[in-house]
């Protein structure tokens, strides 16, 4: 891990205050007895969360009696998992071939230039985090990113910026 | 005024991914708030003019989309509608009986769909997603009654075979046999599955089936049920689709509260429970062991085969997957017939397939022609060709699996054989153009790195393999390669091919494979004088104006965001090489190609 990303973390932690896990007993509660469980437990309790910490999957592993090494090879390997805090606005570039093609390399490079921050990194504000995608699937508007869940298409590195800019500019 | 009354005024807004992103939902509500405002009369507005959302009708870079339909008149097309737009299309349009030309669609968006021949797609863009109603309303569960009543299983495998249907995820193997194999497993439980997962870059054809007419895809997966036997099925989404993810989920619901999913479906015996599984975000989880690994909540990694899933798939039980295009198929074959649907094709490839057109050609979006189409034939007459004048370099064909054409193989006809035998293949039909500011190298570069990223690292030639390749490929793009790079390319490609242990591995050298193949004198450039010719691996090209080459325009000038560049009309334009910040906005703006 890089000095760069223990930092973060420091800044980061202080933001969050503690974390109340009852609502991944109540999560997995739903799941009891059920086969195959191990992904959308992860999934809603990240989705209530924002992230999974080493806590909550311990405390995962408890309630559906699996054990944490288990979990965590099966978080490790899939993209959609996170074991950090993630930015209250995740930007998703797409990497597919249609936006390689038509320049999206360049509006990764934009966030960076806007926030400091490259692939898979969080700004220490938690405001924003980068997230290079490998296709959104909206290939006849590349290149496209994804904001929360909205997605902004035929970008260009200037309209890119505007749009970046209108959202580190919204109240909290 | 007063004496206009209009009746059963149809609105359709299309609100696929690429329509709402292009602010579909707020010219839907300004329709709304416009009909109002016309004063048109309340009851008149609520019972027959409807303003409809649909799915994808596939050409997403004319959105948003709108159709009026006025009983009577012929429908129009508005396209690149955006809110503002709407007061005065309903004031002229609806009101005053004056279609709006300027916003009309021109004669391109006509011969977009002129080539195609759209069955599969047939009702996207018709059909609310939302609304079983709507999809009963346009023959939807016809296929599946049809079934139920006339036909026993043995019956619906004998005409899937017999329309000849290949699975659309990919491999093209023939869907009929495929279900056989399960079929004649012992066992009393057998599971369904379809894989929406889609992991492809530059493909999202499943993507807006699901969207666009998610009970399609339920109608299909009943009647494959049936001639299989099987009582459950999932359907293995991508997380990324939310909006696909939230259509299946509601037509799920739906279909299971009016019969058609559950127990005695249709007042029969059949039985078929069908559930949504939510991908985690893994490509190797479109292999189908993967796929199965992640339902039952592990690492998607593939295993070895035999056993074959027919024999022991999801849980230790008998299981077929097939992918939603292939599903989307059935109810046609259905209710059309075995002898229509072979009708469509060629010899070996029949029916349809859609294509997701992108890059650089002028109409993108989703396409569906009948196999046996040529490669010129899509990407000239129904994509329209290559923008801002330039010159075509290849396609990419078949995703990360697939490889690169050249201009030479244009006329190469689309079926599964001919594919393979140009060295391409269908894949899940990501088409992607290229023009001559694409750099063939970087492409390679580009699928490899997606490819070495997606591997599950289980077997070593996949895992070492495709990153050792990575690296010599990314040297020869910084004007690090050797002599003897491309051999070693080569021979590392094929040991990867055959000792792999599942699809990923054994396609994933492909492209390097057919950008050698048809454009080793690119690799060549980069190696021997380090040049890129497509100016896009940035190390290698020098940043500057060919006078000779230069027509004096400007927009270069326009276009610098660090403004690098100096230029008075009349003058060759000047780049500032230490303002430059290499972004290569200059070269794919410039249409005469003068900077090198």
């Amino acid at each position: 891990m890089s000095d760069k990303t223990l930092e973060t973390q420091e800044n980061q932690e202080e933001v969050l205050q503690e974390i109340d896990l009852i609502g991944v007993d109540e999560i997995c509660a739903k799941y009891a007895g059920k086969k195959g469980a191990v992904i959308p437990v992860l999934q809603q309790v990240q989705e209530h969360y924002g992230y999974l910490s080493k806590e909550m999957i311990e405390r995962i592993g408890e309630n559906i009696n699996v054990s944490p090494h288990q979990l965590y090879g099966v978080l490790t390997f899939y993209a959609q998992f996170y074991t950090t805090p993630r930015g209250k606005y995740v930007i998703r570039v797409c990497r597919g071939t249609a936006c390689h093609v038509k320049g999206s390399g360049r509006i990764s490079e934009v966030v960076k230039e806007e926030f400091g921050i490259g692939n898979g990194e969080t700004s220490d504000d938690l405001k924003f985090t980068l997230e290079e995608v490998s296709c959104i699937g909206a290939c006849g508007m590349a290149p496209v990113i994804m904001i929360n869940d909205k997605t902004y298409g035929n970008l260009t590195p200037e309209n890119a910026r505007a749009i970046f800019r209108e959202y580190a500019n919204k109240e909290e | 005024m007063g004496e206009y009354v209009v009746e059963n005024l149809e609105v359709h807004v299309c609100m696929g991914t690429a329509g709402v992103a292009s602010g579909g939902t707020e010219v839907m509500e300004a329709f709304r708030k416009a009909f109002e405002d016309a004063g048109l009369p309340a009851e008149v507005k609520e019972r027959n003019c409807k303003v409809k959302a649909t799915g994808c009708r596939g050409l997403c870079a004319r959105d948003v989309l709108v159709d009026i339909y006025i009983p009577g008149k012929e429908p129009v097309t508005y396209e690149h509608v955006t809110a503002e737009m709407v007061p005065t299309i309903v004031q002229e349009h609806v009101v005053g009986g004056e279609v709006v030309a300027k916003w009309a669609a021109k004669k391109d968006y006509y011969e977009f769909y002129e080539h195609q021949k759209r069955y599969v797609l047939k009702d996207c863009g018709k059909v609310d997603p939302d609304s079983i109603d709507d999809y009963i309303a346009h023959g939807g569960y016809e296929a599946i009654k049809k079934v139920l009543k006339e036909m026993t299983p043995e019956q619906v495998i004998e005409e899937v075979k017999k329309s000849g249907l290949r699975g659309r995820g990919g491999g093209g193997f023939p869907t009929g046999l495929k279900w056989t194999f399960c079929r004649n497993s012992p066992g009393d439980l057998k599971y369904l599955i379809c894989n929406a997962d889609e992991g492809d870059p530059g493909a999202f054809m499943d993507r807006s089936i699901i969207e666009g007419n998610p009970h399609d895809v339920i109608e299909g997966m009943l009647i494959a049920a049936y001639a299989i036997g099987c009582k459950e099925g999932y359907i293995y989404c991508r997380a990324e689709y939310p909006l696909a993810i939230q259509r299946v989920k509601r037509a799920l619901k739906v279909a299971e509260e009016r019969g058609f999913l559950g127990k005695n479906i249709l007042g029969t015996d059949f039985e078929f429970h069908l559930h949504l599984k939510e991908g985690a975000g893994a490509f190797v989880c479109g292999e189908e062991t993967a796929l199965m690994a992640s339902i039952e909540g592990e690492r998607g990694m593939p295993r070895s085969r035999p056993p074959f899933p027919a024999v022991k798939g999801l849980w230790g039980k008998p299981s077929n997957v097939n992918n939603v295009e292939t599903f989307a198929n059935l109810p046609m074959i259905i209710l059309n017939g075995a002898d229509w649907y072979a009708s469509i094709g060629t010899e070996k490839s029949k029916g349809t397939k859609i294509f997701a057109l992108s890059g650089k050609v002028k109409s993108t979006g989703l396409i569906e022609v009948p196999m046996g189409i040529t490669v010129r034939q899509l990407i000239f007459e129904v994509g329209g060709g290559i923008p801002k004048k330039r010159k075509f370099k290849a396609v990419q064909l078949g995703g990360p699996s697939g490889g690169c054409l050249p201009e030479s193989l244009l006329d190469t006809p689309i079926d599964y054989d001919s594919l393979i035998a140009a060295g391409a293949m269908m894949g899940s039909g990501g088409v992607v153009v290229m023009d001559e500011t694409n750099c063939m190298v970087n492409v390679a570069h580009f699928f490899l790195t997606f490819t070495q990223r997606e591997s599950c690292g289980k077997c070593i030639p996949c895992r070492i393999g495709t990153k050792t390749m990575l690296d010599i490929l990314a040297r020869i793009t910084k004007g690090q390669g050797r002599e003897g790079d491309i051999e070693l390319l080569e021979s590392l490609a094929q040991d990867i091919k055959v000792s792999s242990l599942c699809g990923l591995g054994q396609t994933a050298p492909n492209p390097v494979l057919t950008t050698i193949r048809y454009f080793r004198h690119e690799y060549e450039a980069h190696i021997k004088e380090k040049r890129c010719p497509g100016r896009e691996c940035t190390e290698l090209v020098k940043f500057e104006v060919q006078e000779d080459a230069c027509k004096k325009c400007g927009i270069c000038f326009k276009v610098c965001p660090v403004n690098a560049i100096t230029w008075e009309k009349g003058k060759v334009a000047y780049i500032d090489k230490s303002k430059c910040v290499k972004c290569r906005e200059c070269i794919v703006n410039c249409p005469f190609n003068a900077i090198d």
